[in-house]
C-alpha cells in the first residue's frame, strides 16, 4: 500500500496497522493522513509544549479545549486563544486571513462564550519586495471584512516587516470572549445515546485536506494548492454565533466543537475521544454543497462556518427551530454510543472504522534531532566601537520612526471596526488595548506582541523577552496578568538548528511564564514556514490578558502634562542587538540581546502595578521596539507636549536611547506625586530624565524635534 | 418614549443601539425581527441599526430594503412616525427610497473606522432639537460604503430645504476635504426627509454615548428625540 501519498510515514502506518490489527483502508488512511499531519497532531511539538506552565489561581480552563479560560471574578470568565493561518494567507491572502479570523471566533464560541474582541499578528515581507504590497493589502482586507461583518471589533495587534516573510507572510488571529463560568460548554461532555448534529453552512469541496497542506513547506507551485483554501462567509458566521448562543442560553447543547482543520472528522473524533464515547456517523445525511462528494471528501472538507453539536434526542426539535430562525442548515448526522469505535457509514455501508482515541492521539511523536548551530555564538559578536554614534540625531530618530515595523499602522487598523459592541476603552494604536465589561467596574487589558529578531539572535532570551514584554506593558497599564495564549510560528522542524531554536524559544517563554506567574492557557503551533528562498525567523507571538480592577486604576500612555517629571525606570544598559535602530540602519542581525532576568521582571511588574493603582504617575509606557527614544517620541506626539531631557549616565547615548530589552518603562509624574513615585521605585534603577512641556522634544547632546513634526509622523495626521 | 430596533440577519449594531438608548434615557426598547410584519403597538421611534444586513452581498442595504418588516416600517413613517437609519440603516433607507441619494464606496475604496467631527446644521428636526446650530460633535464612523451622492439638481433641492443635518468638519467646525473621510458630496454625513420624520446618517451616535468609550455627544441625540416626543410630537405630530 502506498501510504506516502496520503502524507503518512512508514512508522505511522505501522502504528495504525498495529492498533487496528489490519491494514487501514483508503478512506481511513486519508483521514489519518490529515489528522496525523503536523497541523492537527502536534507530533513534533507535543512533548515540547509540556515545558509551559498551564496552571494558576486564575486559570479555569487550560490547554486542551477549544480555548483557555481565565477567571475575571464574580462568576465571569474570559475565553481566549490565538491561532495561525499562515499557509492559506500566503497563497490566497484575502480568504486565508478572513477564514483565519472566522476560525478563531468559532473556537471561542465553542465554549459558549460571546466573542467580544479580536487582535491580529501580521508579519509581512520587505515593503520593497514585489509581493508584499499585494499580500499585505489582501490580508488586512481579509481580516477587516470578516471581523467587521461579524461584528467583533479588532482592537489591537502587532505588525512587523522583515524580508524573511517575503514569500511566507504570517497571519495570527486572536479572539477573546466572555462566558459565565457556570455556563461553559465543553467538548468533553458527550454521553452515549446522544445525537451528533451538524449546524451551519453546507459541506463542499473547499479546503479539503487544508491541514495537510499547512504541514509542509510552501512549494513553488503553491497556487496549485488553491483548492486547499477555504472560503469565508462572515454573514453565515454571524448567524452561527447568534444561533449557538441562543442554543446555549436555552440549555439545548450537551457539547460543542468548532469545525476547523480537518472538518467533520477532527471535530467529531475529538468530542468522542475527549468524552470517552464511540460515534456512528452517516455521511449521506450531511447537507452538501457539491453533488457526488466521496465520503473521504466529506470527512475532510474544511468548509467554513460549521459547528458540531451534541444534543439530547428530546431537544432536537427545539434545536431545529432555533436553526431555522437563524436560517442555518441543521442535520442529525450520527449518534454517540458506548465504547471507543468511531465509524463512518455512507448509504448504509461502513466506509471507515477507527478507535476514536487513535485518530487524535495515536500518531507517534517525532523527536527531531536538535542541534545548536555551529556558528551560533558568532552571531553574538558585535563590534560596538565599529558603530559610529549618529552624526545627525534628528535624522536617526526620524529614520527609526519611519521604519515600517515601527511606523504608525493607521492604514491597517482604520480598516477594522474597533468599536462595535461598545466596550472599547482603548483601541488599536496604543501599547495596550482595553475593554470594559458592561455592568462591572473592572476592565480587561490585552497585549499582543512578538520580537522575531531577538528570537533569531537568542531563541531562549527572545522567547522570554516576548512573554515578559507583554506582561510589562500590562503591568504599566495597571493590569494583573491572568494568562496568555501563543502562536508558535517556526520553519521546518526537520532542520536540526531550527528544531533547536524552537525548543529554546519554548523553554525561554516557559521561564518567563514561571517567573511572572502568567500561565499558558491556549495556543497553536505553525511549522514549515519556509520556502525555497528561506526560512522565517523564529516568531513566537504572545497574546496576554490582564485585569484592571477599575477604570481609575488604568494608567494610560501618552498623557504628559506641562511640568510633569519624566523618569526612566530600569537598567541603563540595554542592547542594540536586533533593535529597531540597527534594522533602520540596514545593518545585519548581530549581537547579544539583554539576558533575561526573571527576578528583575517580577520586581518591575509588582512596582509598575502599584504605580498605576496608587496613581503615582500620570502616564506610563513600557519600553519596547525603538527603546527609550521611540517611547519619548510616541509619548510626546500623543501628549502634544515636548520635554527637555538630560541623560545623566556615562553609557553611550545611542545605546541608552535606542537599546532594547529588559524591564524598563518611561513615566511622567506630576510634581506632587514625585515622592510617592520614588518610594515605590526605591531599590530599583530609577533615573530622572527631565520635565515635560514646551513644543520641542529635546535630549541634550542628541535630538531636538518639534512636537508637531512628531505628531505628523506618529499620529499620521 | 417607545423605541423599536429592527434586527435584520447580519445587523451587528442592534445591541449597541439598544444599550445606548436604554443607558441614556432609561426607557423601553424593543427589538423586532426582520420577518415580523408588524411593529409593537404605540412605537414612537423605529431604528434601523448598523451592520451588514443579509451580508450586504448584493449592494449595501439592498436586500434589507425588501425584507418583510419594511412594509410596517414604511407604514409607520408614512403616518409621520419617527424613523432613524444609522450606517447600514441609512443605506437601507436610501435603498428603500425613503431618503434620497445613494451611498457609494468610500473614496479610499476601503473600510474606515475612526472618530469624526460633525457640525449639526439643522436643529429643527426631532433628532437634533437639543443641539446648538453649528455645534461640533464627535461621532465615530465605521463603514465601507459611506460616500453620500446625489445628482446636482437634487442636491440643490436637499440643501435648499435644509435637508443636510450633519456635515463632516474639522474639530473647529471648518470644512475641508481632509475632514471628509469618505468623499460625500458637500461633506454630508446625515440627511432628513422633507417631512422631517426620517433621518439617516453614516456616523454612529450610539458609539458616542459614554465618557469611558471616548465621548458623550451621542446622548444629546437620544435626548433630543425624547424631548421632541415629550413636547407632544407623537407619531402624528409632524406635518
Amino acid at each position: 500500500m502506498d501510504f506516502s501519498k496520503y502524507g503518512i510515514k512508514k512508522e505511522e502506518f505501522a502504528a495504525a496497522e498495529a492498533a487496528l490489527g489490519r491494514e487501514p483502508n483508503e478512506c481511513e488512511l486519508r483521514i489519518l493522513g490529515v489528522m496525523w499531519s503536523e497541523h492537527c497532531s502536534y507530533k513534533s511539538t507535543k512533548h515540547l509544549l509540556k515545558h509551559f506552565p498551564t496552571r494558576g489561581p486564575k486559570v479555569v480552563l487550560g490547554p486542551g479545549e477549544n480555548a483557555g479560560i481565565v477567571d475575571l471574578g464574580d462568576g465571569l470568565g474570559a475565553a481566549f486563544k490565538a491561532e495561525s493561518h499562515n499557509h492559506p494567507s500566503a497563497v490566497a491572502p484575502y480568504q486565508g486571513a478572513a477564514t483565519g479570523v472566522g476560525g478563531i471566533i468559532r473556537d471561542i464560541l465553542a465554549l459558549g462564550a460571546r466573542p467580544v474582541a479580536s487582535m491580529d499578528g501580521l508579519f509581512f515581507g520587505d515593503p520593497e519586495h514585489p509581493r508584499t504590497g499585494h499580500l499585505s493589502a489582501g490580508i488586512v482586507k481579509g481580516v477587516g471584512d470578516y471581523g467587521n461583518a461579524v461584528g467583533v471589533p479588532t482592537i489591537g495587534g502587532k505588525t512587523a516587516y522583515d524580508p524573511c516573510y517575503n514569500e511566507n507572510p504570517l497571519l495570527n488571529a486572536f479572539c477573546i470572549g466572555l462566558v459565565e463560568l457556570d455556563m461553559i460548554v465543553s467538548s468533553q461532555t458527550a454521553r452515549p445515546g446522544q445525537l451528533v448534529v451538524l449546524l451551519g453552512s453546507k459541506t463542499g469541496r473547499d479546503g479539503i485536506a487544508g491541514a495537510a497542506f499547512a504541514s509542509v513547506e510552501l512549494s513553488e507551485d503553491a497556487k496549485e494548492s488553491r483548492p486547499s483554501i477555504q472560503i469565508g462567509d462572515p454573514f453565515a458566521e454571524k448567524m452561527l454565533i447568534e444561533a449557538c448562543l441562543e442554543l446555549k442560553e436555552k440549555n439545548l447543547i450537551v457539547s460543542m466543537q468548532d469545525m476547523g482543520a480537518a472538518g467533520i472528522t477532527s471535530s467529531s473524533s475529538e468530542v468522542a475521544a475527549k468524552s470517552g464515547v464511540g460515534m456512528k456517523l452517516h455521511f449521506d445525511r450531511v447537507p452538501l454543497r457539491a453533488a457526488d462528494m466521496e465520503p473521504w471528501e466529506i470527512a475532510l472538507s474544511e468548509s467554513q462556518e460549521r459547528m458540531l453539536l451534541i444534543v439530547e434526542p428530546g431537544n432536537m426539535d427545539e434545536v431545529s427551530s432555533v436553526a431555522r430562525k437563524w436560517e442555518l442548515d441543521c442535520a442529525v448526522i450520527g449518534e454517540t454510543e458506548e465504547g471507543d469505535d468511531y465509524s463512518i457509514f455512507f448509504h448504509g455501508e461502513k466506509v471507515a472504522s477507527l478507535p476514536a482515541t487513535l485518530i487524535g492521539d495515536g500518531c507517534p511523536p517525532i523527536h527531531w534531532p536538535a542541534e545548536k548551530p555551529a556558528d551560533f555564538e558568532t552571531r553574538w559578536d558585535f563590534d560596538l566601537d565599529g558603530l559610529p554614534v549618529p552624526g545627525d540625531w534628528n535624522t536617526a530618530l526620524l529614520t527609526l520612526l519611519g521604519n515600517p515595523s515601527m511606523a504608525p499602522k493607521h492604514w491597517i487598523f482604520e480598516q477594522y471596526d474597533s468599536m462595535v459592541q461598545l466596550n472599547t476603552v482603548m483601541g488599536p494604536g496604543h501599547p495596550v488595548s482595553v475593554l470594559r465589561i458592561k455592568g462591572r467596574e473592572s476592565l480587561i487589558a490585552l497585549v499582543l506582541d512578538a520580537d522575531p529578531w531577538k528570537c533569531g539572535l537568542d531563541p531562549f532570551g527572545g522567547g522570554a523577552e516576548t512573554v515578559a514584554r507583554t506582561v510589562r506593558t500590562l503591568s504599566v497599564a495597571g493590569a494583573e496578568s491572568l494568562g496568555l495564549t501563543d502562536c508558535l510560528n517556526f520553519p521546518s522542524p526537520e532542520v536540526p538548528g531550527q528544531y533547536w531554536a524552537l525548543e529554546e524559544c519554548i523553554r525561554g517563554m516557559a521561564a518567563a511564564c514561571e517567573a511572572l506567574c502568567c500561565p499558558v492557557v491556549s495556543g497553536n503551533v505553525s511549522l514549515y514556514n519556509e520556502t525555497k528562498s528561506g526560512a522565517i525567523l523564529p516568531t513566537p507571538v504572545v497574546g496576554t490578558v490582564g485585569l484592571i480592577p477599575s477604570s481609575g486604576d488604568f494608567l494610560p500612555s501618552g498623557a504628559w502634562e506641562e511640568g510633569d517629571v519624566l523618569f526612566l525606570v530600569g537598567p541603563c544598559n540595554p542592547s542594540l542587538a536586533g533593535s529597531g535602530y540597527i534594522r533602520s540602519l540596514g545593518l545585519p542581525l548581530r549581537g547579544r540581546p539583554l539576558v533575561f532576568s526573571g527576578e528583575a521582571e517580577r520586581d518591575f511588574s509588582e512596582r509598575a502595578v502599584r504605580t498605576a493603582r496608587k496613581k503615582a504617575a500620570r502616564s506610563g509606557r513600557a519600553l519596547t521596539g525603538g527603546g527609550l527614544a521611540a517611547a519619548l517620541a510616541k509619548d510626546a506626539a500623543e501628549s502634544g507636549s515636548g520635554a527637555r531631557i538630560a541623560l545623566g549616565v556615562p553609557t553611550r547615548k545611542d545605546v541608552v536611547l535606542f537599546g532594547e530589552g529588559g524591564a524598563r518603562a518611561l513615566y511622567s509624574v506630576p510634581m506632587s506625586r514625585v515622592p510617592l513615585f520614588k518610594t515605590i521605585w526605591s531599590g530599583y534603577p530609577c533615573l530622572e530624565l527631565g520635565r515635560a512641556g514646551g513644543d520641542i522634544l529635546s535630549v541634550e547632546g542628541a535630538f531636538s524635534l518639534e512636537v508637531s513634526r512628531l505628531r505628523e509622523i506618529w499620529r499620521n495626521r | 418614549m417607545k423605541t423599536a430596533v429592527v434586527i435584520f440577519p447580519g445587523s451587528n449594531c442592534d445591541r449597541d443601539v439598544i444599550h445606548s438608548v436604554r443607558d441614556t434615557l432609561g426607557c423601553e426598547v424593543e427589538s423586532v425581527w426582520h420577518r415580523e410584519e408588524r411593529l409593537p403597538e404605540e412605537t414612537d421611534l423605529v431604528i434601523l441599526p448598523g451592520g451588514f444586513s443579509y451580508g450586504d452581498y448584493l449592494r449595501s442595504g439592498a436586500m434589507a430594503a425588501r425584507s418583510p418588516v419594511m412594509g410596517a416600517v414604511k407604514e409607520h413613517a408614512g403616518r409621520g412616525g419617527l424613523l432613524l437609519g444609522i450606517c447600514n440603516g441609512f443605506q437601507i433607507l436610501t435603498e428603500s427610497r425613503l431618503l434620497p441619494g445613494v451611498l457609494l464606496p468610500n473614496k479610499t475604496l476601503s473600510f474606515i473606522c475612526r472618530p469624526c467631527f460633525l457640525s449639526v446644521e439643522n436643529t429643527e428636526t426631532p433628532f437634533t432639537g437639543l443641539f446648538r446650530k453649528g455645534q461640533v460633535v464627535q461621532f465615530p464612523i465605521a463603514h465601507g460604503d459611506g460616500l453620500f451622492f446625489l445628482p446636482a439638481d437634487e442636491l440643490d433641492d436637499l440643501e435648499n430645504r435644509g435637508g443636510a443635518v450633519f456635515r463632516y468638519v474639522s474639530p473647529r467646525g471648518d470644512s475641508g476635504d481632509e475632514w471628509n473621510p469618505n468623499g460625500s458630496v458637500n461633506n454630508i454625513a446625515g440627511i432628513v426627509n422633507p417631512r422631517g420624520n426620517i433621518l439617516g446618517l453614516m456616523p454612529h451616535p450610539e458609539r458616542a454615548g459614554e465618557a469611558i468609550l471616548g465621548g458623550e455627544d451621542g446622548r444629546l441625540f437620544w435626548r433630543s428625540v425624547a424631548s421632541f416626543l415629550e413636547k407632544g410630537g407623537r407619531r402624528h405630530g409632524l406635518q
